[in-house]
């Protein structure tokens, strides 16, 4: 059994069946993607999975335990953290604040009245903040604004705010839409070198497949609303059948 | 020191050096000159601007720090008011039980408020707090008239019980105090053709703004005060990191109310009186203008402000036509009568027009307010070394979206 258990999902909005019977299972260690062309409904599963949306039939289990109805930060305390399609930091603080923010979530749960204690005296916090940040070598700009990052510096990040919560899964909500074929292929190669440094477990949700073909591990595509095949990316490539849902954006397949 | 870096440790002990020190350097002009008007050191403002000093430090730890723009913060100033004066009226003179009862209200109504109103963000936040403070005003005004004596105010009288205190055979009203010590007695020194005041009340009010700044201070420092600035930031990324921004928020929210109603309690502690006007809209932007006069989400801004407006009030407001006249009476009356007619436009009652022009100036040349000023001056002393704008990011907006 996986990490993570979507069974039966449904969601209907008015007379738009967005999502229905999806079934899906992310094992433990591994990189699950999941693309679709446009309007397949990826963007309504994923927000299904973080608590934006309450599906209408089915259940999502994640370690075990079900996630419907509750509150994103009752959800990332579980386990989960999110990656933006425009990344999503605290402009206003410095770079290490940023991370380091992520860290007190962890450690202290969703709200803690700390106002007698000193940021800078939280030696642990601090230590495993810029070790995080001299990770993902970003350890030189950790007193800058983050506001100020240039686009994929914030989407570095990004990824650091999430990874130093070590969480059990790592959903990454179009992590190159928009994005210029060299930011594209550095972010590539920045989730590549996640993979092979540390243990995760990541679901991206992605329209092009280019970006997922050599980092995933499994891939389902998703067609209007419900998933087509499930298979190695080896096998999705020649599939027809996903030739056919991507028919019109043949060359994204290729 | 004190859980304080070094740097902040030397910051405090200049801000507590300045408020002892402030009835002989508010007093900078010699009795009986011409100046002497403009001299700020008697005990009356000094009072004023220290309290209003705690009002505006704790409302920045909400405005300044989340961006939540409360306009509904003098109600908690006003029940403060109201809570102290019944603590003298039925307690004790002692304005100890007062103080402490004060911060209480302040806080606990805050806490209501504060409960329903943050359910909403941005402009309908600012709104409903204008409304629930409206609506503390006409309860004070005329529906609560059994606890707040209505329009003529809560005030003492012989009659009342004071539980704690001995009788009171003398007939007039008694004074505040702490413990014995008068508020409103007053040790005068002359010197150097001077006369410096030196009264209790002034410094109950002064140690208490330093303690309060202080704490402020911690606040700012604190992995509470990371969040804060958070919830400005992006409450979104809050949320997908396992942090509800609510209870910050409401927290913030609690703690400013809780400085206002301990401004509000030293308030009557000084002037044992409490009226509905404390609570109306006017004085809740009053608090407003300090803090972005001064400079929003600095440490030393909010204090600025609440100097700033408070000298103005207190000094160009007493620039009278007949003091103008006297300025102007070199010139010939052809040309003195109409400039004593402009003048006396932006003076005596009409020195909100220069307090208007000012704010006016300040939100649009210096966003930062009087700290940027400051900022900007000593900047231009060491530019070469630090002309660096990617270091210095443009100000986030005040307001949380």
């Amino acid at each position: 059994m996986g990490i993570l258990e979507v069974k039966n999902v449904g969601k209907r909005f008015g007379g738009l069946q967005a999502l229905s019977e999806v079934n899906l299972s992310v094992a433990e260690n591994t990189v699950h993607a999941i693309i679709g062309p446009n309007g397949a409904g990826k963007s309504t599963l994923l927000n299904c999975l973080v608590g934006k949306l309450i599906p209408d039939t089915g259940s999502v289990l994640f370690d075990g335990k079900s996630v419907l109805g509750r509150k994103p930060h009752e959800i990332n305390q579980m386990g989960i953290s999110r990656v933006f399609q425009t990344p999503e930091i605290f402009g206003d603080l410095t770079v290490l604040e940023n991370v380091m923010i992520p860290c007190f979530a962890r450690r202290d749960g969703a709200f803690r009245m700390h106002a007698f204690e000193r940021v800078k005296a939280e030696a642990g916090i601090l230590e495993q903040a810029e070790k995080m940040l001299s990770d993902l070598r970003m350890l030189e700009k950790a007193h800058l604004h983050a506001g100020t990052l240039s686009r994929g510096d914030k989407r570095r990040l990004e990824m650091a705010m999430c990874l130093v919560q070590e969480p059990k899964l790592l959903l990454l909500d179009e992590p190159t839409a928009g994005m210029a074929r060299a930011d594209t292929n550095n972010t590539i190669d920045l989730l590549k070198e996640i993979k092979a440094t540390r243990p995760i477990t990541m679901a991206i949700i992605e329209h092009d497949m280019h970006v997922v073909f050599s980092l995933a591990d499994r891939i389902t595509v998703l067609a209007q609303g419900t998933p087509l095949v499930e298979d190695v990316p080896e096998n999705i490539k020649g599939n027809p059948k996903v030739r056919e849902a991507y028919l019109g954006e043949t060359q994204d397949a290729e | 020191m004190l859980g304080l870096e070094r740097k902040d440790f030397v910051f405090l002990i200049v801000v507590l050096a300045l408020t002892l020190a402030a009835p002989i350097l508010l007093n900078p002009f010699p009795e009986n000159s011409a100046l002497a008007q403009f001299n700020a050191g008697y005990p009356d403002l000094m009072q004023r601007i220290a309290i209003f000093a705690i009002f505006a430090v704790g409302f920045n730890i909400l405005f300044g720090l989340t961006g939540y723009l409360s306009f509904g913060h003098a109600a908690f100033l006003g029940a403060g008011s109201y809570a102290a004066m019944w603590m003298f009226k039925l307690l004790s003179m002692n304005i100890l039980p007062a103080i402490v009862l004060s911060v209480l209200i302040g806080g606990l109504f805050s806490l209501l408020i504060g409960y329903v109103s943050l359910r909403r963000s941005g402009i309908y936040f600012s709104i409903l707090t204008l409304a629930f403070a409206q609506m503390s005003f006409n309860l004070a005004y005329s529906v609560l008239t059994p606890l707040t004596n209505g329009e003529t105010g809560l005030q003492l009288a012989l009659t009342d019980p004071r539980v704690l205190d001995a009788a009171n055979n003398s007939g007039s009203l008694p004074d505040t105090a702490l413990f014995g010590l008068a508020m409103n007695s007053t040790t005068k020194v002359e010197m150097l053709g001077r006369v410096f005041q030196f009264n209790v009340g002034y410094y109950v009010c002064g140690l208490i703004s330093v303690l309060m700044f202080y704490v402020a201070l911690r606040i700012f420092r604190s992995p509470f005060g990371m969040m804060l600035r958070a919830v400005k930031s992006n409450q979104n990324r809050m949320n997908y990191t396992g942090l509800s921004p609510r209870p910050y928020t409401l927290a913030a929210f609690v703690i400013s109310g809780m400085y206002a109603g301990l401004a509000g309690g030293l308030m009557a502690s000084m002037d044992p009186l409490a009226g509905a006007e404390r609570m109306q809209w006017t004085a809740s932007g009053e608090v407003v203008l300090m803090t972005i006069l001064g400079g929003a989400g600095t440490m030393l801004g909010p204090v600025l402000g609440a100097g700033f407006i408070k000298y103005f009030e207190n000094i160009f407001s007493k620039i009278n036509e007949t003091v103008l006249h006297g300025w102007f009476s070199a010139l010939p009356h052809a040309i003195q009568d109409p400039l004593v007619w402009l003048a006396a436009r932006f003076t005596g009652e009409g020195w909100h027009l220069t307090l208007g022009v000012l704010f006016m100036l300040v939100v649009i040349f210096l966003p930062g307010g009087l700290v940027e000023g400051g900022q900007r001056i000593g900047g231009l002393f060491r530019r070469r070394k630090t002309d660096d704008p990617e270091h210095h990011p443009k100000r986030a907006p005040h307001v949380a979206e």
